[in-house]
């Protein structure tokens, strides 16, 4: 008899981490974005794509609002909005 | 072919013609002959593996593991303290249901430091998942090694197998040993193919996290696996004997068991001394036997039970001790003798612990010891100087 | 959208410098890796069963054991005769990788084997609760060596676990930031393409055992380096053979200040003046060995 504790690839999408947010989510501007990647690169959720040349988006099904984004964005294009703004 | 080998040189050719493309070294005596010729084979062509030489026996263990679940099949020999130190190791192979197989060849455990043959090495492992068979001579050493990987790779099986041999007596003993044909092994093992393994081309996760709600079946499956191997080692003692061409029993040996009313119950080489004394004793009209325990785990205990069934009286010679408690063979065929209602005397012997020599009048001693039903734990053959209170050596 | 080999839905805290950190590791090492990793918090918030992170093989094994299962991994992969298009990488945490790892990753390194190992440095045991390693720096308050009305936190500073690896004349032997991501993805790769022993000491903040706002983790994984506490140098054969330079570097007190494990500090006293005077001297030790300055 065998029970393996062996998983397939991936199995932790299943696990929406974005229902950990409490209190803000990012806010992709999209004004001024120069599509430089540093919020694509520093996500550690890597959960931010990019949709176009200079738009950008986190996925927030598991976006756990950590704010690095935020804070790394040279042209201030994202914003910590309260996690009810639109 | 029948050489006159070296035990441990009997056990490096079987490991030879199972071909392991892994083979993983760290010295320990008494173990250490093996993995040597097992190198010089490396380095002469003879065997085509990539030998490590690692730092601890605990990496020994974690490199074959890393190894067997890369799909590589691989080998380690280890005794004593290298045992004891990669026991996290050996419980996490299990756990992992790797069909790793290494060779302990029993030594004492420290301290005192001592480099001379008991069980308490192998012993001490005995809850880990792992498979136990105990060779009583070199032949058998040599044997053992096929049947483990046979079971161990086996897919309804996949657990790791210890061939257990004496050290010293059987390790570096001389007998004649019928050594296998490259083609016997090829025809009874064959090659290595896991049910998983790490490759890129079919990415899997092992050895995550199993929470309260998993763990308990884990382990449920090991037991059930144990239980069913038993009836797989009865089927691999016929195809053995028709691929090898001689009889190896693989579970137990009932060895003049017909109207015995004693009888002692052993593992590993002090198991040919009993014979000889049963076969003495027998000459001179004495009801004696030995039931040899082969296969220690999973433990045969339908088949003990059915061997011992008209025996009066059962003695355990244990070269091990739960200290504290009793011997640990000796608590398995109790608890086994109490569950089925029997209510024989079952009297524990320790010996031979430390390489402390088991000698046949010893065993005769023993046999007489029976018919006065000894209760409690035994230790046979003590020097007398411990209880001399002058004799506390300092100088 | 980058197509990452390690992803969402893990259990990493927010802001978790060691899971971007791997993140970037195995992106930049590509798909046909295989990863063995310690047990830590990397191995335990990526691998809860059944969930895994992982779209590569991965194995955990236990604590200090990383090194040489991957070992056993790469032999096996040259006896498949497979191993040149295969990547071994064995992870750590500090603990796991310098204090109970460090044996069987001196082995592997010893024995030359074709693996990079990645050592994700949080400065303590973190999967335990914050725990003091061989790696947490000194003064640093950890629950095993807290600061108190008789201590100033952690007394030992930190291990050099990139000159210990490349003393052991391995090929490759590097720090790295996660401030800098681009600069790890460069040494990952730099790694891969050389055959034999790598080693890869990555610092990786750790919002919740460092005691600051998630969001922070970026700028101080860039403080430690801009203070000169945590130099980035490249190692190769043995020698130094690159670091990051600075024009000038910040002081001290800039990157203790932005962490709660170090607000004991922040008082006067002649204890702590000299305890910055210590910190002051490694600056200046590692600006010498390494020739910080521009």
């Amino acid at each position: 008899m065998f029970v393996p504790i062996i998983s397939k690839p991936a199995t932790s999408l299943a696990n929406k981490t974005g229902s950990w947010r409490t209190k803000e989510k990012p806010k992709f501007l999209q004004e001024n974005c120069i599509g430089c990647n540093m919020c694509v690169n520093i996500c550690p959720e890597g959960c931010i794509k990019s949709l176009d040349n200079n738009k950008f988006e986190a996925d927030l099904d598991y976006c756990k609002g950590c704010g690095l984004c935020a804070v790394i964005c040279p042209k201030k294009d994202i914003e910590m909005i309260g996690e009810d703004e639109k | 072919m029948k050489v006159f080998i070296e035990g441990s040189h009997a056990v490096a050719e079987a490991v030879k013609m199972i071909k392991p493309k892994v083979v993983c070294a760290y010295p320990i005596t008494p173990q250490t002959h093996i993995v040597e010729r097992l190198s010089e084979m490396v380095a002469n062509g003879a065997l085509k593996s990539e030998y490590v030489n690692v730092e601890s026996e605990h990496s020994a263990a974690s490199v074959v593991l890393g190894s067997t679940a890369t799909g590589a099949r691989s080998y380690t020999a280890t005794s004593s303290q290298g045992l004891i130190l990669m026991s996290e190791v050996l419980f996490n192979i299990a756990g992992m249901r790797l069909p790793v197989v290494l060779t302990c060849v029993n030594r004492a455990l420290s301290a005192p430091i001592n480099i001379w043959n008991d069980h308490q090495d192998s012993m001490t492992i005995r809850d880990a998942g792992w498979m136990q068979f105990y060779a009583e001579n070199n032949q058998e050493s040599h044997d053992l090694h096929f049947l483990a990987y046979k079971i161990a790779e086996n897919k309804d099986i996949m657990l790791p197998v210890m061939v257990c041999m004496d050290g010293f007596i059987l390790s570096h003993g001389y007998e004649v040993v019928d050594i296998a044909t490259q083609e016997q092994v090829d025809q009874y093992i064959p090659p290595y193919e896991p049910a998983y393994k790490l490759d890129p081309q079919e990415p899997l996760t092992m050895g995550l996290l199993g929470a309260p709600d998993v763990y308990m079946e884990t382990r449920y499956a090991i037991q059930k696996t144990m239980d069913e191997t038993l009836s797989i080692i009865e089927k691999e003692e016929i195809e053995f004997e028709k691929t090898f061409g001689r009889k190896t029993p693989l579970l137990i040996e009932e060895y003049k068991l017909e109207g015995a009313e004693k009888v002692l119950i052993a593992m590993g080489s002090i198991t040919g001394t009993i014979k000889d004394v049963v076969d003495e004793l027998r000459e001179k009209g004495e009801k004696v036997g030995l039931l040899k325990i082969v296969c220690y785990r999973p433990f045969p205990q339908e088949k003990i039970y059915e061997a011992l069934k008209s025996v009066k009286k059962i003695g355990v010679i244990d070269k091990a001790i739960s200290l504290g408690s009793s011997g640990p063979l000796h608590l398995e065929v109790a608890a086994l003798m109490q569950s089925k209602g029997e209510s024989k005397p079952v009297s524990s012997f320790i010996a031979g612990l430390g390489g402390r020599d088991i000698k046949p009048k010893t065993i005769v001693g023993i046999f007489n010891l029976m018919d006065k039903d000894p209760q409690g734990v035994n230790f046979v053959d003590l020097n007398k100087w411990y209880k001399e209170e002058s004799a506390i050596m300092i100088s | 959208m980058q197509d990452n080999l390690f992803v969402s839905g893990h259990t990493a805290c927010a802001g978790c410098g060691q899971s971007l950190a791997a993140r970037l590791v195995l992106n930049a090492a590509g798909k046909d890796t295989i990863i063995t990793n310690a047990t830590g918090c990397l191995e335990v918030f990526s691998t809860g069963f059944p969930q895994t992170a992982w779209k590569v093989p991965f194995i955990h094994s236990l604590f200090e054991n990383a090194s040489a299962v991957a070992s056993g991994v790469e032999v096996a992969l040259k006896a498949l005769g497979i191993k040149d298009r295969v990547n071994v990488i064995s992870q750590g945490g500090d603990g796991g990788t310098a204090d109970i790892g460090l044996q069987s990753l001196s082995g592997m390194l010893e024995r030359g084997h074709d693996i990079l190992y990645v050592m994700y440095d949080n400065e303590a045991y973190m999967n335990t609760g914050i725990q003091r390693s061989g790696m947490t720096p000194a003064y640093a308050s950890t629950t095993t060596s807290p600061a108190g009305k008789l201590s100033l936190g952690n007394p030992q500073p930190k291990k050099n676990m990139a000159a210990i690896c490349a003393a052991h004349d391995i090929p490759y032997s590097a720090t790295a930031s996660v401030g800098y991501p681009k600069d790890i993805e460069r040494k990952v790769k730099k790694a891969i393409s050389i055959k034999g022993p790598k080693f890869l000491h990555i610092f990786v903040p750790c919002p919740l055992g460092w005691r600051y706002d998630p969001s922070a983790t970026d700028r101080i994984a860039k403080l430690a380096v801009e203070t000169g506490l945590f130099p980035i140098v490249e190692y190769e054969n043995g020698k130094i053979s690159k670091t990051m330079q600075f024009k000038e570097l910040k002081v001290v007190g800039e990157f203790l200040k932005a962490q709660g494990r170090f607000k004991h500090l922040m008082k006067d006293s002649p204890e702590i003046k000299e305890a910055i005077n210590f910190l002051n001297n490694i600056v200046q030790e590692n600006i010498d060995r390494y020739n910080l300055i521009k």
